[in-house]
């Protein structure tokens, strides 16, 4: 049993990983073709001389940022408000929202701006999306932070106040300090999951936003390229390395 | 027809080596048996014989090995060397489920989902047993919770869980039931009660029972044999009055009751009797099974008063602080008041 | 005001302005008539959901459950000995942990494209098929359903395992060994003892992994090749090249209730919430 059991983790830890794994060995291929020919960083040449895809990456980071910054804001300040004092209606909107189907929400905010356009006369762009970004990231910052504030003792809060401090005092010096970790997780998360999403960005980019998913997407219907395996290989190794420095950050 | 003779009286004779070997073998036999543990030796040599039928006790304090021993026996753990062996059978090989012993867990570990008599069941159906209605109603009345057999465990008190956990192993008629602190989980007064209930249950079932406890009181009081284990090894093996009365070692001594320790020898509180100072005879007559030839001049420091009974703290001349335990009326004592501690020879316990 | 109410007001306006207004215009949507060119035109009718059990309809929206229901049902057989080898594991948890939640770090994106790149008929798995002698042909492994179950079952398996493996966790050992002191084998104490004590684990992983499933699109679009369509591809459809908005809101208004329908039922018996 034991031994099976070992086996089989084996064979369901490759069928997680070795899918991307043998992506990355390939997007080193001199060939075009899925036959090992001999190491070549021909494909990564490639990517900087596409403005496209430049183009896209630099949009998806400028969207990331500005959707990270506000939802983490936004939703730490929330998770703060629902943990001095929970409320069901909020508290069901966000997993509500947490459940809609992509494409469902990524039509509804198509329809909402194509309907507010009407009277603004503005367009679809970058701003369309962070704010589409910031509607499906609350909820992921809302729920990571509140797991940190659940492991803190509100008497600390009460002994800042016992001590002279007013509310805004002991959530600014106590309370903040303590649930940086929490915060740095929900930012990191937020951060991917709005690097990475496709399915609503595509519905509410502008002419002139296409983001890096979209650019991969197109690339993918037309079937493989290297060129993919090469930006994925770049995107898997951003995000490691991103998530080593906050690993290290949140053990300090 | 010469031949099915022959082969009929080969049969009974092995019936027969069978019989005797089985009857005679002790139930449960542990040879030289060590456990290692990274960085620690759990088990260090353990050699012990447990005979059919009785119930035994391993006592020690906390971390002595005699769990680990314990789940060496079910088979939870392998032994580093040295054998396990059931009705004369090395059985180290074997798997928990392949041997005919079952535990009583500290917590019961009874199944949440199941009902008790559910959980009861559960070893009858894994050994594919036949007639388990019967058996099942018959070991909840021996244990007596008839009635509560669809409840589930969050449903029953700590002590019908107990009885559960008890019925659950019993019913598979097990070598031997092993039982690990069984009454650690129950409030102090239902621990009195049960441990009557889990001795005359012994009795009434024929199992053996091998008990782990750190409660010498708990050991002393149920069982026919005990096993005095410290740091992975066993100090003495004797009846509850061997061990207590006459223990081999300082530290059986100690574990089993208060000692005084008064120029290199052992007095329990209880044989120590206490006079006014000056007084030759013992005030008290009427009470005399071994003659107090041995004193001690000393000063009353305390006493604690335990309803039954009273113990006086004297701090010896000669610097040791000693405890006496007295009978209520006996005990007129008051801090500060000059005694002589008094007890006999015969009550001595003297190591090497 | 209070503090609180300050810091509850952003996270309200947001949720109001990109969750409630557009969900609300959706549903006004799927009670408005088509527009002649696109778009939407007076008057309120039902007629989107009376077309809604059209038979070709209902046969997308029966498909997506079952894909949804099959993925799930292989996630859960693919994630329960490996989350009971991780919680069996002496030593290394964490990494094995951090092994199953690495997927959630990389892009949902790029790991549909691995099995791309790993399927197509120029792919690892063909190519090295016809270099071992294997097959003669390449094999048709993308663009079909098994493609896309696969591609649903890779992409949320980490939501099945992490739930099962806090339940798994959990459970007190002793439970497992009374078992096996009973009689039980090692695969009896699994199924008895193991597997409905883990119930709660695996009702969450089973929501976690049917819901977003029900409503995939990117997996049946990329790796379905427009040929299997789920309920996902059908909205998208609708308001882009059928551009029959109306019709496009009532099935997304549909999918939401359909969602709702197995957050309830699944979850009623669960006290725990989601998180």
């Amino acid at each position: 049993m034991k031994r099976w059991l070992g086996l089989y983790a084996v064979a369901f830890f490759a069928f997680l990983h070795l899918p991307l794994l043998t992506l990355t060995v390939f997007s080193f291929n001199s060939s075009r073709f899925t036959k090992w020919e001999h190491f070549s960083l021909v494909w990564y040449r490639a990517i900087f001389r596409d403005p496209q895809i430049l183009q896209g990456a630099w949009n998806s980071v400028i969207i990331a940022l500005w959707a990270t910054v506000l939802s983490t804001v936004i939703g730490t300040l929330c998770a703060y408000g629902l943990w001095k004092r929970n409320s069901r209606t909020l508290t069901g909107a966000l997993y509500l929202s947490l459940v809609t189907p992509e494409i469902v929400s990524g039509i509804a905010l198509l329809a909402l701006f194509q309907w507010a356009f009407r009277w603004l006369h503005w367009q679809l762009g970058l701003y369309t999306v962070v704010l589409a970004h910031i509607a499906f990231c609350i909820a992921y910052v809302v729920i990571v932070v509140s797991a940190r504030l659940r492991t803190l003792s509100p008497a600390l809060e009460e002994a800042a106040m016992d001590l002279g401090a007013n509310p805004w005092q002991a959530f600014w010096y106590v309370t903040l300090p303590a649930l940086a970790p929490g915060i740095l997780a929900a930012a990191l998360l937020a951060l991917t999951v709005s690097f990475d999403d496709y399915v609503i960005t595509s519905m509410v980019a502008g002419v002139d936003s296409e983001t890096l998913p979209m650019v991969i997407y197109a690339m993918a219907r037309r079937g493989a390229s290297p060129v993919i395996n090469a930006i994925s290989a770049i995107v898997t190794l951003v995000f490691g390395v991103l998530i080593l420095i906050s690993e290290r950050v949140r053990e300090r | 027809m010469a031949e099915l003779r022959s082969s009929a009286s080969a049969h009974a004779a092995q019936v027969l080596r069978y019989y005797f070997y089985y009857s005679m073998a002790p139930i449960l036999e542990l040879r030289k048996l060590v456990k290692h543990f990274p960085g620690q030796q759990a088990v260090r040599e353990i050699s012990l014989v447990i005979p059919r039928g009785s119930f035994f006790s391993l006592l020690g304090p906390s971390g002595c090995g005699k769990t680990t021993t314990l789940r060496l026996i079910a088979g939870f753990e392998q032994p580093t060397s040295g054998d396990v062996l059931l009705n004369g059978e090395i059985v180290n090989q074997r798997q928990p489920y392949e041997r005919n012993v079952s535990t009583v867990f500290q917590n019961y570990a009874l199944f949440p989902h199941l009902t008790a008599r559910a959980n009861v069941e559960f070893g009858l159906k894994r050994h594919r047993a036949t007639d388990i209605g019967r058996r099942v109603r018959e070991v909840l009345e021996l244990v007596g919770l008839t009635g509560k057999e669809t409840r589930r465990p969050a449903q029953l008190s700590g002590g019908e869980r107990q009885r559960v956990a008890l019925a659950r192993s019993l019913v598979l008629q097990p070598d031997v039931l092993l039982l690990d602190e069984p009454l650690a989980a129950l409030d102090p007064k239902l621990r009195k009660q049960m441990r009557v209930e889990l001795k005359a249950l012994q009795r009434r079932a024929g199992v053996t029972f091998l008990l782990v406890t750190h409660d010498q009181e708990e050991a002393l009081s149920m069982s026919d044999h005990l096993a005095v284990m410290n740091e992975g090894r066993i100090e003495q093996v004797g009846s509850p009055e061997d061990v207590y009365l006459r223990p081999r070692s300082r530290f059986v001594a100690g574990f089993l009751g208060a000692v005084n320790w008064i120029s290199g020898a052992g007095i329990r509180p209880e044989a120590v009797r206490l006079l006014p100072a000056g007084e030759v005879t013992p005030g008290d007559a009427t009470s005399g099974d071994a003659t107090p030839d041995r004193r001690a001049p000393g000063v009353v420091t305390g006493s604690v008063f335990l309803g039954d009974c009273v113990q006086v703290l004297v701090r010896l001349h000669s610097g040791e602080d000693t405890v006496a335990q007295l009978p209520r009326r006996a005990a007129l004592f008051q801090p500060g008041d000059p005694v002589q501690f008094t007890w006999s020879a015969a009550d001595e316990m003297t190591f090497p | 005001m209070k503090l609180r109410t300050w810091f509850l007001l952003p996270a309200w306006l947001s949720l109001v302005l990109l969750f409630a207004v557009p969900f609300a215009i959706v549903l006004a949507y799927s009670f408005l008539t088509r527009g002649v060119y696109g778009g939407i035109e007076l008057p309120w009718t039902a007629e989107s959901y009376r077309r809604l059990f059209d038979p070709l309809y209902l046969a997308i929206l029966w498909r997506s459950f079952a894909m949804a229901l099959a993925a799930t049902a292989l996630c859960l057989l693919l994630a329960f000995p490996a989350a009971l080898f991780i919680s069996r594991a002496a030593r290394h948890k964490n990494l094995y942990l951090q092994l199953v939640m690495l997927p959630f770090w990389t892009s949902f994106l790029v790991r549909t494209y691995a099995w791309i790149f790993l399927l197509r008929d120029t792919g690892l798995f063909n190519t090295a098929l016809q270099a071992l002698g294997i097959t003669h042909g390449p094999l048709p492994l993308l663009y079909n359903d098994g493609a896309v179950l696969l591609g649903l079952v890779y992409g949320y398996l980490p939501f099945m395992v992490l739930p099962i493996y806090a339940t798994l966790d959990r459970l007190d050992p002793a439970l497992v060994e009374a078992a096996a002191d009973l009689g039980a084998r090692p695969l009896a104490t699994v199924w008895r003892i193991v597997v409905p004590l883990s119930r709660p684990g695996i009702v969450a992983g089973s929501v976690l992994v049917f819901i977003p499933c029900l409503g995939a699109y990117l997996t049946p679009d990329l790796l379905g090749g427009g040929r299997t369509v789920m309920v996902g591809n059908l909205v998208q459809n609708q308001f882009t090249t059928a551009r029959d908005w109306p019709f496009g809101a009532a099935v997304s208004i549909a999918l939401m209730a359909l969602v709702a329908l197995v957050l309830v039922v699944f979850l009623r018996r669960q006290s725990e919430p989601l998180a």
